[in-house]
């Protein structure tokens, strides 16, 4: 029954090993598995150029919610500001600097080489030609770094540091805290722009 | 654009002699050690996975119990300092009476990391049976894990904001404690342990006969 000269053909569930035959699926449609029901693709239709144009917006975000004050405090008389890359520092401190170069991963270098590498790897399939040298290496990293790349859960943490500190002090906000906000919005979009697999596809298609 | 992945006969890719790419999800024979497609190396569904799942759950438990013991934060205002555990955190804010927040914080902080540590550990144990109990239950399970893993790394974020933030000279001061470190290492690490648990082991079964 299964040619191995045709494997092409066939893909198994990641989830529960199912082999499924291949066949294409029509644009707004979604294959799922048919034994343990996991999502396996989804062809949301969008064109490569949005998520590269949304990429691009997310990287000069991010540039500018690194380096911008990001939060200030005020209380009787005294006030402090700081800025991203400060927040990342605040364990710099003996053998807690480990903790902020993980913190710099994190927050700022994972999120940035996932966009940078999503542009380097969509914009020229995105204009019809052939995938860029080591397209499929440099997904498979952002792929894996997905889990680590935490700017999401940082900005939720702004909101958990800003409900301690409110008794405390006068919080203002500052141009790098809205950049970051924005940064959450566009990688949501960007996210439910595309599905991997489609990725995937396109990179295979020498 | 994309392609759909029809039901042959529920026969999965082990028993037909071929190993799945979890992450792109191409087959390729046996043999082979690495995916032809996206590159990346192919794992077969084998029990042995469990030892690296079990290995990095227990180092992930021992780095729980310096998280919990130390102080996370040093509070100082004027020139009182009080250290804080993570525990230590929520009882303050009961004493304030502000019981919303203190059940957030007890949730986020103590519920759930403690869950995830369950939550692995019953993966792994059922999954060593064959028995088709539950499986959508355990593979929702599986994603849930996958899923909150990560945002418990919240908690040494807030740490790292108020470090950096609140620096009021005389006024208050807030620096980060050892718990904070090992807290990131233990999220880390029950991270990693959900990652190696391959969900396939929820899924196997006994050989099948040729006749079925």
């Amino acid at each position: 029954m299964i040619d191995p000269n045709h494997l092409d053909d066939l893909v198994a569930c990641p989830h529960c090993d199912t082999l499924h035959h291949v066949a294409n699926i029509e644009h707004d449609e979604r294959a799922e598995c048919a034994r343990c029901g996991a999502l396996l693709i989804a062809s949301r239709g969008a064109s490569f150029i949005t998520v590269v144009a949304l990429s691009v917006t997310a990287i000069i975000l991010m540039v500018a919610a690194f380096f911008f004050p990001f939060l200030r405090i005020s209380a009787q008389g005294f006030s402090n500001a700081s800025s991203v890359v400060q927040v990342a520092a605040a364990f710099a401190h003996g053998w807690q600097s480990l903790l902020s170069i993980a913190l710099v991963f994190m927050i700022m270098a994972l999120p940035l080489f996932r966009f940078g590498a999503l542009v380097y790897v969509l914009f020229p399939l995105s204009l019809g030609r052939k995938p860029p040298p080591r397209a499929a290496t440099v997904f498979r990293y952002t792929e894996n770094m997905q889990p680590w790349s935490m700017a999401e859960i940082f900005i939720i943490g702004t909101g958990v540091a800003l409900v301690k500190v409110g008794g405390l002090a006068t919080v203002y906000f500052g141009p790098a805290f809205w950049a970051f906000c924005l940064l959450i919005i566009v990688t949501a979009f960007k996210n439910s722009f595309i599905n991997s697999w489609v990725i995937w596809d396109a990179i295979g298609k020498k | 654009m994309g392609r759909d992945r029809e039901e042959v006969t529920h026969i999965t890719a082990t028993e037909a002699g071929l190993t799945g790419c979890q992450r792109c999800g191409h087959v390729w024979p046996e043999a082979q050690t690495h995916c032809g497609h996206c590159g990346s190396r192919l794992r077969k569904v084998s029990m042995a996975s469990l030892e690296r799942v079990w290995a990095l759950w227990w180092a992930g438990l021992f780095a729980y119990i310096p998280a919990n013991l130390y102080p996370i934060m040093h509070t100082q205002i004027l020139s009182d300092d009080s250290p804080s555990t993570i525990m230590g955190g929520v009882i303050v804010l009961m004493h304030h009476h502000d019981y919303g927040i203190a059940l957030i914080v007890f949730v986020a902080s103590i519920c759930i990391p403690i869950a995830k540590f369950v939550a692995i550990a019953f993966l792994a144990l059922s999954a060593k049976s064959e028995k088709p109990d539950g499986r959508h239950k355990r593979t929702v399970l599986y994603e849930l894990v996958e899923f909150l893993g990560r945002w418990s790394m919240v908690d040494v974020f807030v740490v790292a904001i108020l470090s950096a933030l609140v620096q009021l000279g005389v006024v208050a001061r807030i620096y980060p404690g050892p718990a904070a470190a090992a807290f990131a290492l233990s999220v880390a690490l029950t991270m990693l342990s959900a990652q190696s648990f391959d969900p396939r082991l929820i899924w196997r079964r006994a050989e099948r006969r040729p006749s079925e």
